[in-house]
């Protein structure tokens, strides 16, 4: 008896110790490992969330809990009448960290930007391969296309000239793939022989210092006392990676950590009665869709894709495949974003009005194919089972569905094709909070055989997103927009089904925490209690 | 000796060059291009995919990408990781200590546990002992590892509180890995507390991957007992009158354990393939987790090099286990 008590203190003490540990540490229970620390390098959250949020800045931030663009480590900016220029001012005094291997002898300047850029676009530029030299996002927001050049006008001073003129531009630099690096760190990297370290063991001038990362296990950082903003109120801030959700829950109650992401959705009743978990929620910054092939007949005709929108009942998908946590969708844009158009109005659910309209158009005893997702996604939590409602639905209508899917390589590459035979589900998460990030990529013409899945281009629809394209004036912007989504109403292309909620649980002691619209853990501002 | 040792090393050859061909080719058989699962939905041009299938030698012919890799490993390059750009081979055996620390842990205990129990079972037959073992020894066979991991989670950790919930060591502790064996480092590491810290992390991921082995290694163990209790020189033992002790332990014991070694060196693929889903419930950080994630990934070199050596080990202890066998029972030895 006497050998089991003390067994049962040893165990308890250690449990308990994570928590006397903590009086400035915030531990955050993570999903997964990141993929490395360059955020240029990579497309995952989770390795955003581990990289250019804590360690980094860029040139504009977004806002933490808002997608509004503000000033970082440019101070202010402006663009010439043409579009075609944009100048940043830079802020002075801004230091970056140091570790082991380097300290730094001069403070942040107009080369670190350029460097910044040029490792990413430059094939001359000696980090260009390092690493793999994979850089998604740099590509995948067509920046080697649009970027003319980049202009040291003096230290403080940077000028990026474009091609053509480009509104989301300056979103597009508060993206994590625009983080700025020390080009000092990179020369010392380089001298050195070790230029992966810049992957490794990262040097910015963010809130948050890199420590060290034992791989899928725990990542820990230090404050940046010489932060250029307040310091962070937390010394430390550590990462217990725990890709299980239920266990993640487990640690959150026995106070092993103070924040979690992405709760099961069956836990969700349980964290709200919880008297050990505020649990926080916004609207995500995606939207889930079923895509048709307007390129095919029947699907070519919009009377008969709207009909066939009619036929969905979206509530019962919000209830099965969310189990709530998720808003019905109207727009191909989900509603955190500015210019969304809420004066448009939904197909109603009338299985009745749908069949009608079906026979109106001739179209009889029709079948098609459903494409569902293999991947759990946060727009599509399961589309098997989105699929197989929807089935059920079309059924009900005389339509008859047989539900496909593939290997998720294939299911992006072979849905791409313009003579796809069915209507796809998928969707999209934002990246800058534009929405030409959403309308542009996922409906404009050039999309087609590509990311516009319903390989649909409509001439009036692509004529509103390209002006916005061009045009600075947010307002008039905002009327371009508005304007799309009553065509993209009315020619349906897609049923739009749903935008996910997202849910933060956290610990009552944890004081300040923002849930960030675009799927960012943010925790500089944070505080305990 | 030698002669048996030789021929026994003769045969990993033609297995090692086997399990290079089928990690090789079954992650490429499978559907599903990595750049394309690596650019998701977002996608890329047909250039820069071009670029990258020539970055990462996809386009070259199959037989000659195997030719060069075959060719790096046995220069003891196992290529580099596609996603975190890190060699194969130092990812391996920065993760493996945490992976053989536990399984060997849950061996361990089920050794420990298994044998005795299946000797007992055997001597009690058909007594209640016998039956509440194995009908327990079956469920804890059946159980799925996720569901038992995470019951032992929500009573031990969650209700009673009497362990942590997940991970190798509280966060307390923070001092560089010196051989990656957390049981011996935190102890090196000289902080206190830092040692029983790390035993309270092993102790449920340790019950939850021994359940399946402890429970074969009873079965097994009963049913060679029985066998060899029924043999002509047990009655013979006990006719001498010989303490039953003695024959249990000595006579028939000893011989009853060839069979059990036998599996146990089989239970090393089962420890692995369980130590994956223990790995990830309990946030352990080894190859188990390592491996699925690069499966997702379709991260060829991690996956080809980590089942490689994975197969390496499997084959190193199956060889141990043969000469195991040659020291219990010299027929063997002999022949």
């Amino acid at each position: 008896m006497k050998i089991s008590r003390t067994v049962t203190a040893a165990l308890l003490g250690a449990t308990v110790i994570a928590g006397a540990a903590s009086a400035k540490t915030l531990v955050y229970c993570s999903e997964g490992s990141p993929e490395g620390f360059d955020p240029a390098l990579y497309t995952s959250g989770t390795t955003f969330d581990a990289s250019s949020h804590p360690i980094y800045n860029r040139l504009v931030e977004f806002e933490t809990g808002t997608t509004n663009v503000v000033p970082g480590l440019a101070e202010s900016w402006e663009s010439s009448e043409d579009g075609l220029e944009y100048t940043f001012n830079l802020r002075k005094g801004v230091k970056f960290h140091s570790n082991d291997a380097f300290t730094p002898t001069r403070d942040f300047n107009a080369d670190d930007v350029i460097f910044s850029f040029e490792r990413q676009w430059k094939e001359e530029n000696p980090y260009n391969q390092v690493s793999g030299g994979t850089w998604e996002y740099f590509g995948g927001m067509s920046m080697p296309d649009l970027l003319k050049e980049i202009v040291k006008v003096d230290d403080y001073t940077v000028k990026f000239v474009l091609n053509r003129p480009e509104a989301p531009m300056v979103a597009n630099l508060a993206m994590d793939f625009a983080s700025i690096l020390s080009a000092e760190y990179g020369d010392a990297m380089l001298a050195a022989g070790t230029p992966e370290q810049l992957n490794q063991a990262p040097v910015g001038t963010g809130p948050f210092k890199f420590v060290a990362y034992q791989k899928d296990a725990v990542i820990r950082y230090a404050a940046n006392p010489d932060y250029w903003q307040e310091p962070s109120p937390l010394e430390n801030l550590v990462f217990a990676i725990t890709p299980d959700a239920s266990v993640r829950y487990q640690k959150m109650k026995a106070g092993e950590c103070h924040v979690m992401p992405y709760p099961n959705p069956a836990d969700l009743e349980a964290m709200s009665t919880d008297e050990d978990i505020n649990l926080l929620q916004q609207e995500g910054l995606n939207v889930g869709y079923l895509a048709y092939n307007a390129q095919v007949a029947p699907f070519d005709n919009p009377k008969v894709r709207k009909a066939l929108n009619m036929a969905i009942d979206k509530n019962a998908i919000i209830d099965v495949v969310f189990q709530g946590a998720g808003v019905v969708a109207k727009n191909p844009i989900p509603p955190t974003i500015w210019s969304y158009n809420d004066a448009v109005e939904d197909d109603p659910y009338d299985p009745e009005a749908a069949k009608a309209a079906l026979e109106a158009e001739g179209v009889t005893d029709l079948s098609m194919k459903i494409w569902a997702m293999p991947v759990q996604r946060p727009y599509n939590p399961n589309a098997r089972r989105m699929a197989e409602l929807m089935q059920e639905d079309f059924s009900k209508i005389g339509v008859d569905v047989e539900v496909v899917s593939y290997e998720w390589g294939e299911y992006l590459s072979r849905s791409k094709e313009l003579d796809r035979d069915g209507a796809i589900l998928l969707g999209w998460t934002g990246d800058n909070g534009d929405p030409d990030n959403f309308l542009a990529v996922l409906l404009g013409c050039d999309g087609v055989g590509k990311s516009n899945r319903a390989q649909w281009c409509n001439e009036e629809f692509d004529a509103l997103i390209q002006k916005a394209k061009v045009t600075s004036d947010v307002a008039e912007r905002t009327k371009l927009y508005e304007e799309a989504q009553v065509v993209f109403k009315r020619e349906a292309p897609w049923a739009t089904i749903a935008h996910s909620t997202v849910f933060m649980p956290v610990r009552p002691e944890v004081e300040g925490y923002k849930v960030h619209p675009l799927g960012g853990h943010i925790f500089y501002g944070v505080d305990l209690k | 000796m030698l002669n048996f040792l030789l021929s026994r090393l003769l045969t990993f050859i033609p297995t090692f060059i086997g399990v290079t061909l089928i990690s090789f080719s079954f992650i490429r058989v499978l559907p599903g291009d990595p750049i394309i699962v690596m650019a998701g939905e977002r996608g890329m041009s047909e250039e820069r995919y071009n670029e990258l299938r020539a970055q990462f030698g996809f386009d070259q012919p199959l037989f000659s990408q195997y030719w060069d890799y075959m060719t790096g490993v046995l220069q003891g390059d196992l290529g580099t990781s596609f996603v975190t750009k890190k060699p194969v081979f130092d990812e391996f055996f920065a993760l493996f200590p945490a992976t053989l620390e536990l399984s060997l842990c849950a061996i361990t205990l089920a050794i420990l546990l298994g044998i005795p129990a299946g000797v007992i079972a055997a001597i009690n037959r058909g007594k209640f002992f016998d039956r509440a073992l194995m009908s327990s020894a079956l469920v804890g066979y059946s159980m799925p590892i996720f569901w038992w991991a995470l019951l032992m989670i929500i009573v031990f950790s969650g209700i009673l509180g009497w362990t942590p919930v997940s991970g190798r060591i509280s966060l307390m502790f923070y001092f560089d890995d010196v051989t990656g064996f957390m049981l011996i480092d935190s102890l090196l590491s000289g902080q206190a507390g830092a040692f029983k810290s790390a035993v309270s992390h092993l102790v449920l991921p340790t019950i939850v991957l021994a359940t399946i082995p402890l429970a074969v290694i009873a079965r097994q163990t009963r049913s060679a007992m029985l066998e060899v209790l029924g043999e002509d020189y047990i009655r013979t033992a006990r006719a001498k009158g010989l303490p039953p002790s003695r024959i249990t332990y000595v006579h028939a014991l000893r011989n009853a354990l060839i069979p059990v070694i036998t599996v146990i060196g089989l239970l090393v693929g089962t420890l692995l393939a369980g130590a994956i889903l223990t790995e990830t419930i309990f946030s352990w950080p080894g190859i188990g987790k390592w491996m699925v994630d690069s499966i997702y990934r379709r991260d060829y070199p991690v996956v080809q090099g980590g089942l490689m050596l994975i197969a390496v080990m499997v084959m190193v202890v199956n060889l141990t286990v043969d000469l195991l066998y040659g020291l219990i029972n010299p027929k063997i030895r002999k022949s």
